[in-house]
């Protein structure tokens, strides 16, 4: 009985935790910039799921003051959470010019070519 | 949203994993409406899923090209992710219940913010009301992120007046 | 080119619509939710949806590069100004209440200049970005 309510109680986490770990494997499985820029962001959405979903009071409303409610859910997290979305994105558009760059300079976004590539011109000055 | 995620890791199309991508971000949005969290929800829909999928289709276009097929079973990466992920469980065990009134996050400052706002400010939007007043320096550095973002991309992206291609370092 | 004038028809029907929305979201973030980054989103969307549509050198002819270049730097000295007319008048820095007569007023002030603030900056940069990737394309077929 004590578990099925702790474990009830804590959904949310485990879809955070869900989301935060399908996040990283893409981010470190996968050998596409791109894709792993995605993840990165999957990654990112589940941060702000952990933030935010322990301030919601069920009953409670949005966060915006008003007579007909008393009970507010906490925004305090809103707060935090708005700054990590739009820093969030200011880094996303870093990353993709970078992508791009080195689409440009190496002509392929695989992490294992690029990676090849670089190792070849070091070997060749060993030699 | 957990569909959402399992395609997108399994995919190998860039287009249809950033459309994807947008999707993702408009359930969240949902998720944080239903959390209450309407700027939030509003801010996600729009960066995410507006202009994160923008940028990405601009990418891929100067990108062009598919995912090759991965060499090796990713064992490592999985082993590696469901540990992390068991580790989170077990710490996480200790955190409040949701939705539990006696909860941290909502006894220290939100009830000084909550009761204070209507004499001290009167902005009815709580949100906006801490972002820029309360806490008006942290929105002064993310302004300034967002403008050193945009600063960046110019740096790495403009393009010199040269007229060999190959000197655009 | 049926299809292309369906889409500009609509483009045009929808543009202000989304540029009042923009506008809105602005100026009511005070007692709704909103405020200056979602409408400084909502602003670039629109005009990356003009520029979509009717291609980056029509874009470029309404809302030309140097004056998105001055948006991105604008909105951070307006938020610095507002900061350190604090600082002149007598408060700390970004001290909205010393800001007009009555404590409360002040606030309403400072809030307001803060978040068109934040907006611009925001629009810039977002409309700067995509300006920076398109043009990039362009540059490489030619």
């Amino acid at each position: 009985m004590n578990t099925t309510m702790t474990l009830g109680g804590h959904f949310t986490y485990f879809v955070t935790i869900f989301l935060m770990v399908a996040g990283l494997f893409i981010v470190i499985a996968r050998g596409n910039l791109i894709k792993k820029l995605i993840g990165l962001g999957i990654f990112q959405t589940s941060v702000y799921l952990l933030y935010i979903a322990p301030g919601k009071l069920v009953g409670g409303t949005a966060p915006i003051l008003s007579d007909a409610f008393t009970v507010y859910s906490s925004p305090l997290p809103h707060v935090l959470i708005l700054t990590a979305i739009v820093v969030g994105v200011a880094t996303l558009a870093l990353g993709l010019a970078l992508t791009v760059r080195i689409r440009e300079a190496y002509d392929s976004i695989e992490e294992d070519e690029i990676l090849n590539m670089d190792a070849v011109p070091s070997r060749q000055e060993q030699a | 949203m957990a569909v959402t995620v399992w395609v997108i890791a399994r995919s190998r199309n860039l287009f249809g994993v950033i459309v994807l991508g947008g999707i993702y971000s408009f359930l969240m949005a949902t998720v944080l409406v239903a959390m209450d969290a309407v700027d939030v929800a509003m801010t996600e829909a729009s960066v995410g899923a507006g202009i994160s999928t923008v940028l990405f289709l601009g990418a891929l276009h100067l990108c062009k090209s598919e995912e090759a097929r991965p060499v090796n079973k990713p064992w490592l990466p999985l082993i590696v992710s469901v540990a992390v992920g068991a580790v989170l469980v077990y710490g996480t065990l200790g955190l409040p219940e949701f939705s539990d009134p006696k909860a941290p996050i909502h006894t220290h400052v939100v009830p000084r913010y909550l009761n204070e706002i209507k004499q001290e400010v009167d902005v009815p939007n709580v949100v906006t009301a801490v972002l820029a007043s309360y806490r008006g320096y942290d929105t002064f550095g993310e302004t300034t992120v967002v403008f050193t973002a945009g600063a960046g991309v110019i740096a790495l992206l403009r393009r010199r007046r040269n007229k060999n291609k190959g000197d655009k370092a | 080119m049926r299809h292309d004038l369906i889409l500009r028809v609509i483009a045009k029907l929808l543009i202000p619509f989304i540029l009042l929305f923009a506008l809105y979201v602005q100026f009511h973030g005070d007692f709704g939710p909103g405020g200056g980054f979602q409408a400084g989103v909502i602003l670039a969307a629109a005009v990356i949806f003009y520029a979509l549509i009717y291609g980056l050198a029509d874009a470029r002819k309404v809302v030309p590069e140097p004056l998105v270049e001055s948006m991105m730097a604008i909105g951070v000295l307006i938020y610095g100004g507002v900061g350190v007319a604090g600082l002149l008048l007598g408060g700390n820095f970004l001290d909205y209440f010393v800001l007009d007569h009555d404590s409360v007023h002040g606030q309403h002030r400072g809030i307001f200049w803060v978040e068109v603030g934040v907006a611009t900056t925001v629009s810039g940069v977002m409309l700067k970005i995509f300006y920076m990737f398109a043009a990039r394309g362009n540059a490489d077929d030619e």
